[in-house]
This record gives structure tokens, sequence and C-alpha cells, in this order.
């Protein structure tokens, strides 16, 4: 047997791993023990990364605002997740007295098996998706599209006014955006020509010289992977699109009547959430778990993969605390009037530069055309409607 | 016909079951989410993933959530004060019973026509979208056609709606 | 064109994000328990009382007027007037508090009886740290605990302690230049006695 250098054993070292681990068992079990050993993995990796991430954000907002952020618990404040878990495990779990309380039970529980069945199809470094599905990219939006259930759930189950606009906001913002996202994403497919995950990252894995054929880097992937980053804020309702849980006006929307550990399983819903979009985002555009120069290929693809997607993070992160939360038609007309017309024109562009082969021309004609409307559409579409004075029904 | 079938039958049966008996309307709505869950699973038992994941995207992310949408927005959520049987449950019990027994009847007579197959065809998605832009084209425009009208037909209508306000 | 504000906006968060990693002079924050910024002059958080000398109980100005009791907006203070009078009364009859409580769940921190108060007796305090697990008695200031000596109260406020030493002297030199005076019109027996009030507050 050949000797395999030591790259591509760190690149795959979670696979030999798991390999290792099922040798142990009966021949007739490895397949199961196999998927079994893989959900584990996701099961444990990405709550690691969700405590992470937590305090990380806490530490960014707080330094984008020249304060310090949490660093109490254990060094540089680091242990402040374990912290939180402690005290959302031991608290009280308040259910409102009229409350349906079998539904409002269920829903944390949906919400975060669904976010997790997303992130099986993701492939998080060479060989390393769970289930290589021919549809995968479709599985990841019927599983992103089941979610919006589960908010109805807890927003209904509540018997609470302001969880019930919070879920109604959230249920409005998420279908808006998920016509976007699916649509942004059409285009990937347009030119990868396939929905499985694998084919789109391994089409995007070409190097011309150091450079890689990443989708991003093509006037066409631009346009889509703004849209789909604008839908991807809105569908995870991180802010500036937070309305759902705007907590000047709805409390804490759709989860305010939850508490203790259910409380603790939406939040950790929402941020796995943000992990599945971003590492869809990731391989679709940002070439999933190649490396960004072709040099660069000796380092792990999967740390690849984890880099790009904590990258975005760190981008969702800094929107949050830079822009400030818009209000509800304000949102819709973002949604309606400039991000879906802008999308469905993207397809468009993508399918001439799909038919306009290989050549310079291509590049010009389709950035003109995709700047021209980004330009004119931001001026006019936009604009608003000149409010009258506001009137008051009931005060005055 | 494996367990598996028998338990997704199960869930299927019980969620439409549920549908039409539980007395709250959102209880009823969530009951025929789970009716499509368990029939989007029995498609993928069958093999047939893209039809499995579109009937999870199509019916639980947006049929689903525009039933409960309209449940919410009419008020319709409140408990109906007399039961929830109509008087007229005889009659629909009649057109029920006709309409599944012509659907059977239709699905008994096409068993027929259907070719012995013994091999489990292999269709990918890449076969069906080609299906789709090449032999079906026509139906596939048809239907398309049709929502984009039903769709201007909706925003026509909220239009009018809101200037017969003003 | 679109998108603009959002970039500027974002370039400026980043500019306080790594700023404040190498410049010390963003950061704000005093992280309180370990480090402390000193209290301003202004600050007032519960009232306390001034005695001067070195005996808390015997040097107390207050005289047990209960102008401030009846004064609280909240009804806080809780005084008894002694049946005694004070050793080193001066004319007319003090008396002293036997027991002067307040009890700062109550109180507002409203001012109200330092503002009444004509022998510059109560003054606020600046402490802020009074956080007890005894709900009713550990809120409920005695005398003992409300005492607070004159060079205290010059530590946490002194311009406004120079202010009151000055006019408790002045009005001090004034009962006095007048008991002389009174002394001299009673020894030179050509004058009837004044009847004398201190001066009514300032």
């Amino acid at each position: 047997m050949t000797t395999t250098p030591a790259s591509v054993t760190a690149d795959q070292i979670f696979i030999l791993l798991r390999d290792w681990l099922a040798g142990f068992l009966p021949a007739g079990l490895r397949t199961a023990a196999d998927v079994v050993l893989g959900v584990i993995a996701i099961v444990a990796v990405f709550p690691a990364l969700f405590a992470l991430t937590t305090v990380f954000e806490r530490k960014g907002l707080g330094r984008m605002q020249n304060r310090l952020g949490p660093n109490r618990v254990g060094p540089y404040g680091l242990f402040q997740p374990i912290a939180d878990g402690i005290k959302a495990l031991i608290k009280e779990d308040v259910v409102p007295l009229r409350a349906d309380t079998v539904v409002h039970f269920l829903a944390p529980l949906t919400l975060v098996v669904a976010v997790f069945m997303e992130f099986a199809v993701l492939p998080m470094g060479r060989n390393m998706a769970l289930v290589d599905m021919d549809a995968g990219l479709l599985f990841f939006f019927a599983m992103s599209a089941s979610t919006e259930l589960s908010v109805f759930m807890a927003g209904w189950s509540s018997r609470n006014k302001y969880s019930l606009l919070g879920a109604m906001r959230a249920i409005a913002q998420m279908i808006s955006y998920e016509v976007v996202l699916v649509l942004s994403s059409i285009s990937v497919v347009m030119i990868a020509g396939s929905l499985k995950l694998t084919k789109i990252v391994a089409e995007q894995n070409q190097y011309s010289g150091q450079f890689p054929h990443w989708y991003v880097f093509t006037p066409w992937g631009v346009a889509a992977a703004l849209m789909y980053a604008i839908a991807a804020t809105a569908e995870t309702n991180r802010s500036p699109f937070d309305l759902p849980e705007g907590e000047s006006e709805l409390v804490a929307g759709y989860h305010t009547e939850y508490s203790g550990f259910k409380f603790a399983l939406f939040f950790l819903g929402e941020y796995l959430a943000m992990f599945a979009i971003s590492g869809l985002g990731v391989t679709l555009f940002l070439g999933g778990w190649s490396a960004p120069l072709q040099s660069l290929n000796v380092i792990p693809s999967w740390v690849w993969f984890f880099a790009k997607v904590m990258l975005c993070i760190f981008v969702f992160i800094w929107v949050r605390g830079t822009v400030p939360r818009l209000r509800q038609d304000q949102l819709m007309n973002f949604a309606w009037k400039f991000v879906l017309p802008f999308t469905l024109l993207d397809l468009v562009v993508t399918a001439l530069w799909r038919f306009m082969g290989q050549g310079w021309l291509r590049w010009i004609v389709c950035t003109l055309i995709l700047a021209a409307a980004y330009v004119l559409m931001g001026r006019f579409g936009l604009r608003e409607e000149r409010m009258g004075r506001r009137s008051y029904r009931y005060a005055e | 016909m494996s367990p598996v079938f028998y338990i997704l039958a199960a869930i299927t049966l019980a969620g439409g079951l549920a549908a039409v008996v539980l007395k709250r309307l959102v209880h009823c709505a969530l009951a025929v989410t789970a009716a499509f869950a368990g029939l989007a699973l029995l498609y993928l038992q069958l093999d047939a993933q893209f039809v499995a994941f579109a009937q999870i995207l199509v019916y639980i992310g947006a049929v689903a959530i525009l039933i409960v949408f309209a449940i919410l927005l009419t008020r319709g959520s409140d408990l109906p004060k007399e039961g929830v049987f109509s008087r007229t449950w005889f009659v629909g019990l009649v057109i029920a019973a006709a309409v599944f027994a012509v659907l059977a009847w239709t699905v008994v007579q096409s068993l027929r026509g259907v070719p012995q197959q013994t091999a489990v065809p292999a269709v990918a998605v890449r076969d069906i979208g080609n299906m789709l832009v090449g032999r079906y084209v026509l139906p596939l425009e048809i239907v398309a056609l049709l929502l984009t009208a039903a769709t201007i037909g909706a925003v026509i209508a909220a239009m009018h709606q809101k200037e017969g306000r003003q | 064109m679109l998108g603009e504000g959002i970039l500027k906006g974002m370039l400026e968060t980043a500019r306080n994000f790594f700023g404040s990693y190498v410049s010390k002079e963003r950061l704000t924050t005093v992280e309180y328990p370990e480090k402390r910024i000193p209290a301003f002059a202004n600050a007032r958080v519960f009232p306390f009382l001034v005695y001067d000398g070195s005996d808390s109980l015997g040097g107390m100005r207050c005289v047990a007027c209960q102008i401030c009791e009846k004064e609280c907006p909240p009804k806080c203070i809780y005084i008894e007037k002694s049946k005694d009078k004070k050793p080193d009364y001066v004319g007319k009859p003090q008396f002293y508090p036997a027991r002067f409580d307040i009890d700062i769940s109550v109180c507002m921190s409203c001012q109200i009886c330092v503002e009444v108060c004509p022998f510059e007796a109560i003054k606020m305090d600046t402490e802020f740290e009074l956080a007890t697990d005894d709900r009713f008695g550990g809120l409920l200031y005695d005398r003992e605990q409300l005492a607070k000596s004159n060079e205290y109260y010059h530590s946490i406020h002194p311009a406004e302690a120079n202010e009151v030493d000055a006019r408790l002297a002045e009005e001090k030199a004034k009962v006095e230049a007048r008991a002389k005076a009174a002394a001299q019109a009673a020894a030179a027996k050509t004058a009837p006695g004044s009847s004398e009030t201190p001066g009514g507050g300032s």
C-alpha cells in the first residue's frame, strides 16, 4: 500500500476516525454505525460552536461599541456559555395558565429537530457530507421551510398577544425572504447543473493558476450572493431584520412566554439556523471546503469550511452591531420591490452568462446589466411614498 | 409491505383523522401538517426524493402556513360555540364516500395499465428536470400561467379593496 | 447609491472593533468592584446625621425638632425626643433625639430633610453599597448608624461642608456677640434682655 501524505490524513482525519470506530462493530452494523457517528458529530460540534459564538458575539458587539463585553466567568469570559447553560437548565419552566400545553411544548422541539436536519446535507469537508443526496439543496430548503411552522406554534400556543404578533411577523418575513433565498440559489443550480451540494462544491473546486472558480467571483455570483446574504439575514431573524423579536415593541416576540430550557432551545435553534444558512451560503458561493488559493490546499478542507462559516457569522454580528432595525413596511417593501426583482433579473443574467460561452464579453455585459439595474432600482424602486402628517385616531 | 410503511401510513391517517375531528381549527391545521409530513415520508420510502422534498417545501412550508395565516387573520382560532360537526354531515359523508369510491376505482383500474416492472427505475432529479422542460413543458407553462394569473388577480383584488376604503 | 450608508456604518463599527484593541482610551468601561471612580461632589444617596467633635451622640447637631420627620414625603424618618437636655445646651433648652430612625428602603433621596433642617444636622451621604440580606432590620438605620462626623462630611462634600461651617461659625459668633451684649446690658442694667431666637435658617 502506498503511503499517504500527512496532509491527506489530516484532511480525512474524521473519516478515518469514523471508520476506525466503526471497525469495532460487526460488518453488518457498520453502515448504521457510520450514520450514527456522523449524527453524533453534528449534534456535538454545532452546539459547541453555538456556545462559543454566543460569547464571541457579545464580546464582538461590545468591542464595536467600545465596551469590553463579558469577561467575568473564566479566562476572558470564555466559560460564560457554561454559566448560561446551567442557569437555563435550573430555571423554572413557566407555562402560561391558558397556554396550549402540548403545542407549547412541541414548538421548540420541532424547531431544533428541523434545524439539525439541515446540517445533514452540508458538505463540511472533502467526503464529509452526512447524506450526499441527489436533491440536497431541495432538502435543505424543505427543512428550513418547516421551521416556520414551529415559530407559528410557539407564537400561537403561548396565548400572548406579543407572541402572536411576533409569530405573524416572523412568518410573513420568512415567507417573503424564502422566495429570494431559493431564487438566488437557483442561479447557482443553473450554472452547476445539479441540486447535489457536493457536485456544486466540486464545480467550484477548480483553479486557474492560483485562483479558485468560486461563484462569488462572477458578476451574477456577486449579485446572487448579496441577495442570498440579505435573505439569509431575514430568514434567521437577525438584525436589521429582527422585527419578530423586536424587544422595544414585542418583548421577545414569539418566545416571550418561554423560559428556562425551552427558551434555550429556541436560542439554540436560532443560532443553528444561522450556522446552517451560512454553511449553505459557503457551499453555494464561497466554494465550500475548497481553499482560497491552490497552494493553500495543504490545510485540511474542513478547516476551510468552518473558517468560512465563522467568517459569515462574523459578518452577521458585524451587521448586527451596525444597522438599526427596519420597520415592518420597509422590510416588506425591500423584499418585494427590490430584492425579489433584482434576484429575478439575476436569474436572467445567469442564463445569459451560461449561453454567452467563454470569453471576456460576458463579463462586461453581465456586470453592466447588474450594476445598472442595482443603481436604478436602488434609486427609483425604493422611493418611499410621501406619508402625510401622522394622525392619531384615539389620542388628541 | 415493511413495518416502516405501516408506521408512516398510521401517522398519515391519524393526522388526517385528527384534522377532521379536533375542535380547535389551529389544531386541525397542525394535524393536517402531520399528515403532509407522513405523506412526504411515504414518498421518501418509495425513493422519490424530489417529490418528497417538494411535498415538504410546498405543503408544510407554504400551504400549511397559508392555512394558519388565514385562520389567524379571520379570528377562526376561537372555539366554535356549537360543536364542530355540521348539521348536514350526512350529505358530506355521502359525497366523501363517492369521491373515495371514484378515486379507488380509478387507482385499481390503472394498476392494470402500468407495465409490470421488476427493477425499480432509478429516477434522478436531473431526469425530472429534463422531462419538465422537455416533454412536459406545455403543462408546466400552463400551470405557471395559471399561477401568475392567480397572483395578479389577488393583487388586483387587494388593490381594489384599498381604493374602496379610502 | 443604495447601501452606501450601510458600508459607511460598517466601516465605523470596524474601526471601533479594531481600535478598541489598540487604543486604551476608547474603552471607557471602569470594571467596578476592582476599580472605582471617586464619587462626584454632587452625589447624593441617603441622609446621615452630622456630629461635631469625637463623641458621636453627645456632639450630634440634631436637636430633635422633628421638622424633617414632618416634612419627609414618604415618612421614612422616626424621631423620639429626649426627656432630658443636651449636656452642652445653651440659652434655650435643647433636646437630643433619643431615637432617630431612617428606613432607607422607604427613603426616596429627595433631600427635603436637608433643606428644611435649621441646624445643619442632617446631610446627604454618598455611600451606595448598602445591600444587605436582611430586608427589614438591615435597611432600618438607627441613630448610631446614621451618626457621622463633620470630618466625614468634609471628605465627601468639601465645598458644601466649608460653606456650612462658615455659616455655623458666623451664627455662633452672632449668638456670642448677642450674649455678650446682653451680659453687658445686664451688667449696665440699662436695657431689658431681648428674647433671642437662634437665627432662623439661612
